[in-house]
C-alpha cells in the first residue's frame, strides 16, 4: 500500500488548515453560503436533509487496518456510531457538525486520509478494481497508476473549476469490476503485441440524467503518457464544455455533441501541445510509487484443502470467496447487505472488527467495493473457517455476493437532499421478500441497483434490474429498468413502463424473476436470458 | 400555512422558525404569512440559519405538518433508523411522516 | 508599497484593454481583454507586442479562464495576466499557479487571508505556469 512521504503529508496537512480557515470565515459571516458551498464541496462536505454529510476519500478503495480503525473512531466520536460505504468506494458520515469538520480532517490526516475532491466540480477520488493486486485475471496491479493520477489531479490548478464533476476509473483485469465504461474516463491496462503496457482509453461515459456507455477514444495509450493525455481531455472539456445548463455540463455531453471522431481529434491535438510542457510524471516516480504496491510476502507451499463439512460455511465459500492469484490464498468478500439491513452501512464496532481481521488475516489490507461491500484481499485458505466464524458472530457473513439481495442503493430520501424517493426501504423489502438464500442462489447472479433520483448514485442504469425513485405529485413512485450492466458487457437498462408504489415495485421485481426462471436456458444468468429473449416477455409478465 | 426551515449553521441541525427564533421541533413552527422572504434574508445575514426556505404546511392539533414528504422526513429523521430520530422512544412518532 | 494584488515589478499598462475582436481588427493595441469563452490561442501570433491581457471571470465557478492563462503562459507570454470580475480570495492561489500576476476583483480582498493562502502550500504535485518544482521532481533530486 502507498504511504505518504513528507510531501504528501505536508499537502494534506495544509488542506486541513485551509479548510479550518474557510470554515472559520463562514461561521464568522465573512463568506456567504454561495461562496462557501463550492469550497466545502471540494472537501467532501455536503448539507443534507438532517445535517452536514462528510464524504471521506478511500483512494481506489484501498485502505489498511489503521485507517479503517480511524473510520470507526470518527463514526463514534463525531457521528452517531456508524458509517456508510458508497458506490464510489468512499465512506460517508451523515451527522456531521460544521464546527467539528476541521477536527475530523485533522484526525484523518494522522492516518494519511482526507476528504479532498470527494465532491463538487472537481476531479473525484479514483475508483478501481477491488481485487487489484489479488485477482487471478489482471495484467498487473492498476493501483500504482491510480495513485499517480491521484497525486497529479490533487489541486490541479488549471482544473480548479471544471464544468462539472469528473470521475476516473482504472482497471487491469478482463472482468470489469470498476464499471469503467460508465465513467468520464475509463482506463483499462492492456499489453500491446510488443508486450508493452498501455491503456485503452474510454471517455464520455456516465449515468445520471443522460446515461452513456463511453466510446473507445484511444486503443492504446503508452503507459508513460497517461497523465498528459488525461490533461488534454480535461483541457478540451474545461474550455469547450457547456456551462449554461447544469444538466448538460458533463464531458459525456461534449463527447456526444461533438461526436466521437471530432472529440478525439481535439483531444489528440491538445495532447500534442501538452506533450511539449513536460507534465508527464517520469518513470522513476512511477517506479517509486509502484514499489509500495509490491505483493505482500505470500507464504508458499500452503494447502489448498478446505473442510466444507459446515454447510453454512460451504455456502459462504461458494458465494463470497473468490480465486486469488497466489496458491493457498483467497479473496474474501464481506457483505454489508444483511437481509433487512441498510446497504453499505457498518457500525463503528463492525468497522473496527473488520480492521482487526484485516490485520490478522489479510496482510493488513482492506478494500471497499463499488457494490458497497468490503474485501479482505489476501486470506490464507487455511484461515477461512476461523475468519468466517468471527464474521458470522458479528452479522457480517451474509453469503449473498452478487445475488438479488446484494443490492446497491443510494441513501435516498432518508438522507439526501436531492432525492425524490426513499431507496433504503425498497432495498429492505426486496431483500426480505427474497430472504431465502436457497431461492436467491437458484436465481443466480442478479445485480439489483436502486437510485432515489435521476442522478443515479445507486447505478440503476447499470443494474440487471434497476429501480429509479421519482416524485409523482408528492408521493414516492418507482420505475423499473431491465438489462443494464456495469461490467465488461456494459449496457444501459430500459424502463419497463409505468411506475409502482413501494409494495408494487417489490411485486414487479418478483414477476420479473419468476419469468426468468420460466424462460432461462441451462447456465444462463438473468441478464443472458433477458438479452436472448428481449424486453417484451418481461414487460408482458409485469403489466399483463 | 407557510412556515420556514433551514439548517443551523454550526451544527447542521434542522431548524424551524418560531416567530422569535429557531427550534429543532416542527411543532414550534409558526405561520409566517408573506413575511418569509424578509425573515430569511435577515436570519441568513446574521448566520442564524443556513439554506433556509419557505414551505407549505398544514396546521393540525399536534402542530404544523409539512406538505411535502421531504420536509416531513427532515422534521423527524430518517425513516429507516427510528433510533436516530428526534423521538427515538416513541414507536409511533413517524406515523404522520409517510 | 505597491499594489498588493499585482505580482510584477514593471509599471502597469496605461492603455485600457480592448476586446478580442477589436484587438484582432487593429492589432496595434498592447492591452486586450478576453471573455471567459473566447479562444486564448487567437492571441498567440501577437504575444510579443502585448503587455496586458485581462481574463474575465463572470462567476468564480466559471473555470475557463484558468486554461486560457495556462495556454498563454505555455506559449511564452511574458506580459501581465490580470484576472478580473468575480475573483475571490480562495481562488487566487490557483490563479497564481496558472500564471496570473495581476488581480482586479469586483469585491475587496482581505489582505491577511490572501497572504495566508499564498503561503499555505509548500509543495505542489504538478508543474504549472508558476514554475513551482513539482513534488515528483523534488523526490528524485
Amino acid at each position: 500500500m502507498y504511504r505518504y512521504d513528507k510531501y504528501d503529508q505536508s499537502i494534506v496537512d495544509a488542506r486541513v488548515e485551509e479548510f479550518r480557515d474557510q470554515a472559520r470565515r463562514r461561521l464568522a459571516g465573512q463568506l456567504t453560503d454561495d461562496q462557501f458551498k463550492p469550497l466545502r464541496l471540494k472537501n467532501g462536505l455536503y448539507l443534507q436533509l438532517h445535517a452536514y454529510m462528510l464524504r471521506v476519500a478511500i483512494p481506489y478503495g484501498t485502505l489498511d487496518s489503521r485507517q479503517m480503525r480511524m473510520l470507526g473512531h470518527i463514526a463514534r466520536k463525531y457521528d452517531r456510531g456508524y458509517g456508510h460505504f458508497t458506490t464510489r468506494q468512499n465512506v460517508q458520515y451523515n451527522w456531521i457538525k460544521l464546527e467539528q469538520a476541521p477536527d475530523i480532517l485533522a484526525d484523518l490526516a494522522t492516518v494519511e486520509m482526507h476528504a479532498i475532491q470527494t465532491s463538487g466540480e472537481s476531479i473525484r477520488n479514483l475508483s478501481s478494481d477491488q481485487y487489484a493486486g489479488a485477482a487471478a485475471d489482471e495484467v498487473c496491479d492498476p493501483r500504482p497508476w491510480a495513485e499517480l493520477i491521484r497525486q497529479a489531479t490533487t489541486f490541479h490548478p488549471e482544473f480548479s473549476y471544471l464544468p462539472r464533476k469528473f470521475k476516473i476509473a482504472v482497471t487491469a483485469a478482463g472482468e470489469d469490476r470498476a464499471a469503467i465504461r460508465l465513467h468520464d474516463i475509463g482506463l483499462k491496462l492492456v499489453k500491446n503485441p510488443a508486450g508493452e503496457l498501455g491503456f485503452e482509453v474510454y471517455i464520455g461515459g456516465g449515468m445520471g440524467r443522460t446515461p452513456f456507455v463511453a466510446p473507445l477514444i484511444r486503443e492504446f495509450l503508452p503507459a508513460d503518457d497517461l497523465f498528459s493525455y488525461i490533461e488534454a481531455a480535461l483541457r478540451v472539456w474545461n474550455r469547450n464544455g457547456r456551462r449554461d445548463n447544469i444538466h448538460k455540463q458533463r464531458i459525456k455531453i461534449l463527447v456526444h455533441d461533438l461526436g466521437q471522431e471530432e472529440f478525439t481529434r481535439q483531444v489528440e491535438a491538445e495532447w500534442q501541445h501538452i506533450l511539449q510542457n513536460g507534465t508527464n510524471v517520469p518513470r522513476e516516480e512511477f517506479d517509486r510509487i509502484a514499489a509500495y504496491f509490491a505483493p505482500p510476502p505470500f507464504e508458499t507451499g500452503l494447502s489448498e484443502e478446505l473442510d466444507r463439512s459446515d454447510p453454512d460455511f460451504a455456502v459462504w465459500l461458494d458465494q463470497n470467496v473468490k480465486a486469488h492469484k497466489a496458491p493457498g490464498y483467497a479473496i474474501v468478500n464481506i457483505s454489508l447487505k444483511p437481509v433487512g439491513g441498510i446497504p453499505g452501512d457498518a457500525t463503528a464496532e463492525q468497522i473496527e472488527l473488520m480492521a482487526d481481521l484485516a490485520e490478522r488475516y489479510s496482510f493488513d489490507e482492506l478494500r471497499v467495493t463499488h457494490a458497497q461491500n468490503i474485501v479482505l484481499p489476501h486470506v490464507r485458505k487455511a484461515d477461512l473457517y476461523a475468519l468466517w466464524q468471527t464474521l458470522d458472530a458479528a452479522g457480517l457473513a451474509t453469503a449473498n455476493l452478487d445475488l438479488i439481495s446484494d443490492i446497491i442503493a443510494c441513501p435516498g430520501l432518508d438522507y439526501c437532499s436531492l432525492a425524490n424517493a426513499r431507496s433504503i426501504p425498497v432495498a429492505q423489502k426486496i431483500a426480505t421478500r427474497f430472504a431465502d438464500l436457497g431461492r436467491q442462489r437458484e436465481l443466480g447472479e442478479l445485480k439489483l441497483k436502486i437510485s432515489g433520483c435521476i442522478n443515479a448514485c445507486g447505478h440503476h442504469h447499470a443494474g440487471h434490474i434497476g429501480i429509479l425513485g421519482v416524485d409523482k405529485k408528492g408521493t414516492e413512485n418507482y420505475q423499473l429498468l431491465l438489462g443494464g450492466s456495469g461490467a465488461e458487457d456494459a449496457s444501459l437498462g430500459k424502463i419497463t413502463g409505468p411506475g409502482f408504489n413501494e409494495d408494487g415495485i417489490v411485486d414487479a421485481v418478483e414477476r420479473v424473476t419468476d419469468k426468468y426462471l420460466e424462460l432461462r436456458d441451462e447456465g444462463e444468468r438473468f441478464l443472458d436470458t433477458y438479452r436472448r429473449v428481449g424486453f417484451d416477455p418481461f414487460k408482458e409478465a409485469i403489466y399483463g | 400555512m407557510k412556515i420556514l426551515t433551514g439548517n443551523d449553521l454550526p451544527t447542521g441541525d434542522v431548524i424551524w422558525w418560531t416567530g422569535s427564533g429557531w427550534s429543532r421541533h416542527v411543532e414550534d413552527a409558526v405561520d409566517v404569512g408573506d413575511k418569509g422572504e424578509a425573515i430569511l434574508h435577515a436570519e441568513d445575514g446574521a448566520c442564524r440559519v443556513n439554506g433556509g426556505y419557505i414551505l407549505d404546511a398544514t396546521e393540525t392539533p399536534e402542530g404544523p405538518r409539512p406538505a411535502h414528504i421531504k420536509d416531513r422526513i427532515r422534521a423527524l429523521g430518517p425513516t429507516v433508523r427510528p433510533e436516530l430520530t428526534l423521538k427515538p422512544s416513541d414507536p409511533n412518532a413517524g406515523s404522520w411522516v409517510i | 508599497m505597491g499594489d498588493p494584488l499585482r505580482f510584477r515589478d514593471d509599471d502597469p499598462a496605461e492603455e485600457p484593454a480592448v476586446t478580442l475582436d477589436a484587438f484582432l481588427d487593429q492589432s496595434n493595441s498592447s492591452a486586450v481583454r478576453l471573455e471567459a469563452g473566447e479562444d486564448a490561442r487567437a492571441l498567440l501570433p501577437h504575444l510579443d507586442h502585448i503587455s496586458l491581457i485581462e481574463i474575465d471571470f463572470p462567476r468564480f465557478r466559471d473555470g475557463r479562464g484558468y486554461s486560457s492563462a495556462q495556454i498563454l503562459r505555455e506559449a511564452g507570454y511574458k506580459g501581465e495576466l490580470r484576472a478580473t470580475g468575480d475573483v475571490l480570495v480562495d481562488q487566487i492561489d490557483h490563479m497564481r499557479r496558472c500564471g496570473f500576476d495581476g488581480f482586479a476583483p469586483n469585491a475587496p480582498i482581505d489582505p491577511a487571508v490572501l497572504e495566508a493562502s499564498l503561503n499555505r502550500y509548500q509543495y505542489r504535485y504538478q508543474t504549472a505556469a508558476d514554475g513551482a518544482v513539482p513534488v515528483w521532481k523534488l523526490r528524485h533530486g
